[in-house]
């Protein structure tokens, strides 16, 4: 296999408030060889609420993202559901559309660049399960998660709508996803199967409609530790912020006491390759992983 | 080449060894409920041989006429015109006259479990109230208001451009499948829903129609309106007659700036004030746009997980004093701030 090479659109999470996000991802590359170019000129994709306010400007800069992935040459890949759909949203929309593609291109010819289509958009996730590949994930396993039931929470934007993500994105069916599942498989922890796992953790209200936010992460929550999840695994930053820091918050409007340590889909990957829980940044969660510190390293 | 007689050759007649060709065995774990006799529901098993053309609703009847005659749901056109049939396989959305029963044994397995849209609505089997439905639904005025000339000389033309604007959403057949879909309707009861909303974007965009203002006040409110959606694009994939209700959604967001009916408020500010630091950064600014949305006052809420946001190393400081320039710059940041000017195309 040729070394897998990528350009990565970080997102605004990663540079902020989950840089652990940013170094587990990382550190699962150096561990699997694959090369990673850092897009530092990438901006933030809107999040899908500067969507709502300016529909065309969402587009221009999305744009200008993708433009720095086509000049490399190569698949831009995300660490964020929702950078991941926003950026998606915008090469279909581009792709599909040409007079709307002439009009975005119009702008980006102001700062010297264009669009072309070029580059294909996906989510790490799948880069690793569908690139690098499953069985070769199972080789390089060191520290096998067996002493775990983890409950894969897929988040909304890397599953619908399916359209966005049959090409390039992984194609889950959205009402039977599996791939998390498989990868948790793969390094040998037990799958948690629960109805929550392809439904909303309500981040995106969190400000104006804080009680549905709290409800909907809290459904899933308690869903998964119903099923005796010792830990939740997310590929979303947001999915994860919300469950991460705002557990407490959740287990009161839920009334129920909830004590669940999300992780960041790299983080798992990288624990199971034998990253140090300092390595992947477990210090930067509000719920702690304590279980991890002491059986799995 | 293969005759029509050597195809129908497996049907044997001896009954009791029928084994049909691309038949599967299928169980229906069906709920049952009467609202007026049964404290609970309880769920039934149905095993049945499920031919390749059957689709879910020929599953329905074959339940009702071959094992339990009082299995009650909701069926007329067998069309996918009348939008009566919706209801729920496995938690998704289906619209039974059109969904073929053997592509979701492939997704789901052997086993399906039959529910209604809305277990908490549910009168009888896979009868629903869907009161609430029609009520949001008359909520958003779903027609044409207009005075109109009981003496025209002509008639009311539409460009073709025009038209498209509405046609995909003028398709709606108010299944009510993206509504029981929508975790949000689940949990706000204020909320109109997603096919209220597409409808209340169908009228708003008809040039003929003279109630746009109305409904966008209606639907910029904070509770019933499009802001409380937590776009998990349930709606989208619940559609059967792809109408992407999420889509209509977000051009209500933007009309709702376009044509100054959005007030500046938590949401509104939240949307907008991306922009904020989208120029000084290129990144969003965490911690900005949550004051910036809620108003210094209203930060207080957010102080608690501020705290423990702080204590886990998640808010950094590169200039001693948190929340100051705490936000890393990207590359080319003066080609963000000049897309900015030249492409903005709203304002709050």
């Amino acid at each position: 296999m040729s070394q897998l090479h990528y350009a990565l659109f970080t997102g605004c999470t990663a540079k902020q408030s989950t840089p652990e996000l940013l170094s587990s991802t990382l550190a699962v590359a150096d561990k699997l060889g694959i090369k990673i170019t850092i897009l530092e000129e990438a901006s933030c994709c809107g999040a899908s609420h500067l969507q709502d306010f300016d529909e065309f400007l969402a587009h221009v800069l999305n744009a200008r993202n993708i433009c720095y992935a086509e000049k490399l040459g190569l698949t831009m890949i995300t660490i964020c559901n929702t950078c991941q759909l926003n950026s998606a949203m915008t090469k279909h929309a581009l792709d599909t559309d040409p007079d709307l593609k002439a009009r975005v291109n119009e702008k980006l010819a102001e700062v010297g660049l264009e669009y072309k289509g070029t580059s294909e958009i996906k989510h790490f996730l799948y880069a690793l399960i569908e690139d690098y590949g499953l069985e070769n994930i199972k080789d390089k396993v060191e520290v096998p998660l067996s002493n775990f039931n983890i409950a894969p929470f897929y988040g909304c934007h890397n599953i619908r709508p399916s359209e966005l993500h049959h090409d390039a994105n992984g194609g889950e069916n959205p009402y039977n996803p599996t791939s998390l599942d498989q990868l948790i498989d793969a390094l040998e922890g037990h799958p948690v199967d629960y109805s929550h796992k392809n439904k909303c953790c309500g981040f995106h209200v969190e400000l104006q409609a804080n009680h549905t936010s709290e409800v909907l992460a809290g459904n899933a929550m308690v869903d998964a530790i119903d099923n005796n999840a010792d830990l939740m695994v997310t590929p979303c930053p947001l999915c994860h912020l919300k469950m991460d820091t705002y557990q407490d918050d959740v287990g009161k409007v839920i009334g129920r006491d909830i004590e669940l340590p999300v992780l960041h889909m790299p983080q798992m990957v990288a624990l199971a390759l034998g990253c140090t829980p300092k390595e992947i940044g477990l210090n930067f969660h509000v719920q702690k992983a304590t279980q991890l510190y002491t059986e799995a390293v | 080449m293969s005759t029509q007689a050597e195809e129908f050759e497996p049907f044997k007649t001896d009954e009791a060894e029928v084994t049909r060709p691309d038949t599967v065995t299928v169980t229906l774990k069906t709920f049952r409920f009467n609202a007026e006799t049964d404290y609970l529901p309880h769920y039934k098993h149905y095993t049945m041989e499920v031919g390749k053309d059957e689709l879910i609703l020929d599953l329905l009847n074959r339940i009702k006429w071959e094992h339990d005659g009082s299995f009650s749901y909701r069926r007329s056109c067998r069309h996918g015109i009348c939008g009566a049939c919706g209801i729920k396989v496995n938690g998704r959305a289906t619209l039974a006259c059109k969904q073929n029963a053997l592509e979701l044994v492939k997704l789901f397995g052997n086993e399906l479990l039959i529910e209604p849209q809305n277990k908490k609505r549910a009168v009888k089997d896979m009868i629903i109230d869907k009161k609430d439905f029609w009520e949001k639904h008359a909520a958003v005025t779903p027609y044409v208001v207009a005075d109109v000339d009981p003496h025209p000389e002509h008639e009311t033309k539409q460009s073709i451009d025009d038209f498209h604007k509405f046609l995909d959403s003028d398709l709606c057949i108010q299944c009510g499948n993206c509504h029981y879909a929508c975790p949000v309707v689940e949990v706000n009861e204020d909320y109109l829903g997603p096919a209220a909303f597409n409808a209340a974007y169908r009228f708003t965009v008809d040039t003929r129609d003279e109630a746009g203002k109305e409904r966008l006040e209606l639907t910029s409110q904070i509770g019933p309106g499009v802001w409380d959606c937590v776009k998990c694009f349930e709606c989208a994939e619940a559609c059967p007659k792809e109408i992407n209700p999420i889509e209509k959604i977000t051009k209500l967001h933007n009309m709702q700036f376009e044509q100054g009916v959005a007030k500046p408020n938590v949401a509104t500010k939240h949307a907008e004030g991306f922009l904020r630091g989208m120029k000084k950064y290129g990144y969003l600014d965490e911690a900005d746009i949550v004051s910036y949305s809620e108003g210094y006052l209203g930060m207080y809420k957010h102080l608690k997980t501020a705290m423990k946001m702080m204590k886990a190393g998640k808010i950094h400081w590169h200039s001693g004093i948190p929340f100051i320039d705490s936000v890393p710059k990207i590359k080319n940041l003066d080609e963000v701030q000049k897309l900015i000017e030249i492409s903005q195309t709203n304002t709050l």
